[in-house]
């Protein structure tokens, strides 16, 4: 346990965070394009046609790992948010700023996945259901942490700022978990469960699992390299950061 | 088993090629955007510092009087 603790120490340093990511980053962009081009290709191509929705269905693959990620990352740009104003860690603003962008970006994917899905489900791009709505907000949060970080003149005010946001918008995200049992909704409920049977065929199950693996490991890189780009920037008047050159 | 007939019913879908398609396309750009900006904004930082420490070394040189006549 004590060697944990250490590990973990160590990697709240932006320094040793930098050289010890440098090691994962080849391995996780390999399980990423494995992961993502199986995943595609099975989705895409071999999974059965849905018998309702036809082919329109296989946008599922990456409108629900999308969404997954884009509510897990609000997680982690939230968690990070609150260790870097408690315990004043350096390394967690920075993951906090990184989540941001990455965060938006996946939510936007996954709210214009679903307009596409639903012209030909629903007959229409868009509608102000519980579920969509609540998705606009979370979109709205990540702008709103990424406007605070460039409203301050001071990073130390502008981080503060941020992560108070984004804890107080961790009230969303129950309500975009439940919003499809709670309002009568045109969204449909969820694919899948963890405490029940999931309603989707395993021949669809197991490339969407894939799916949600690969956006993980994508998750995982480019928050990684987000995050190393900001380590970079902020650390730059460092000797450490200094003696990086040529490389 | 693949789903379809031919190449062209791959990319029709039965009429839902166009939502299916455009869906994974802006999906990898996306993604790609994702992948290269960090890239970029780190190898902007570099090169801002490499300037600077060039900068400082010639000035440094300057006034020193050990300069090598440079441009």
């Amino acid at each position: 346990m004590a060697s944990f603790y250490q590990w973990f120490h160590r990697l709240g340093a932006p320094k040793s965070f930098y050289f010890l990511t440098e090691k994962w980053l080849p391995w996780l962009a390999l399980a990423t394009s494995v992961l993502l081009i199986i995943g595609t290709v099975w989705g895409l191509g071999f999974a059965p046609e849905d018998a309702k929705q036809g082919n329109s269905y296989r946008i599922i693959f990456i409108h629900v790992p999308a969404a997954f990620l884009s509510l897990a990352g609000y997680y982690v740009m939230a968690v990070a948010g609150a260790i870097g104003l408690v315990w004043r860690m350096k390394l967690s603003f920075m993951v906090m700023k990184a989540a941001a962008p990455i965060g938006a970006a996946l939510t936007f994917v996954s709210l214009f996945t679903g307009a596409l899905w639903g012209k030909p489900t629903w007959g229409t791009y868009w509608v102000w259901d519980a579920r969509i709505t609540s998705m606009l907000v979370l979109f709205f949060l990540y702008l709103g942490v990424l406007a605070l970080q460039y409203a301050y003149r001071s990073g130390d005010a502008a981080n503060k700022a941020s992560a108070v946001l984004a804890l107080v918008g961790t009230v969303n995200i129950p309500i975009i978990y439940k919003s499809v049992d709670w309002w009568y909704t045109l969204h449909q409920p969820a694919t899948l469960k963890l405490t029940s049977a999931s309603t989707i065929h395993p021949e669809m199950l197991y490339p969407l699992l894939v799916m949600i693996a690969a956006f993980y490991c994508f998750y995982a890189l480019v928050l990684i390299l987000a995050t190393r780009a900001e380590i970079l920037h902020r650390e730059r008047r460092t000797a450490w950061v200094a003696e990086l050159d040529g490389v | 088993m693949f789903q379809f007939d031919s190449f062209a019913d791959f990319l029709i879908m039965d009429g839902h090629g166009v939502y299916v398609w455009v869906s994974y396309l802006v999906t990898l750009l996306v993604m790609v955007w994702l992948v290269i900006w960090p890239l970029i904004a780190s190898r902007q930082t570099r090169n801002a510092l490499r300037r600077s420490q060039a900068r400082q070394q010639r000035f440094a040189e300057r006034r020193g009087g050990s300069a090598e006549p440079d441009g």
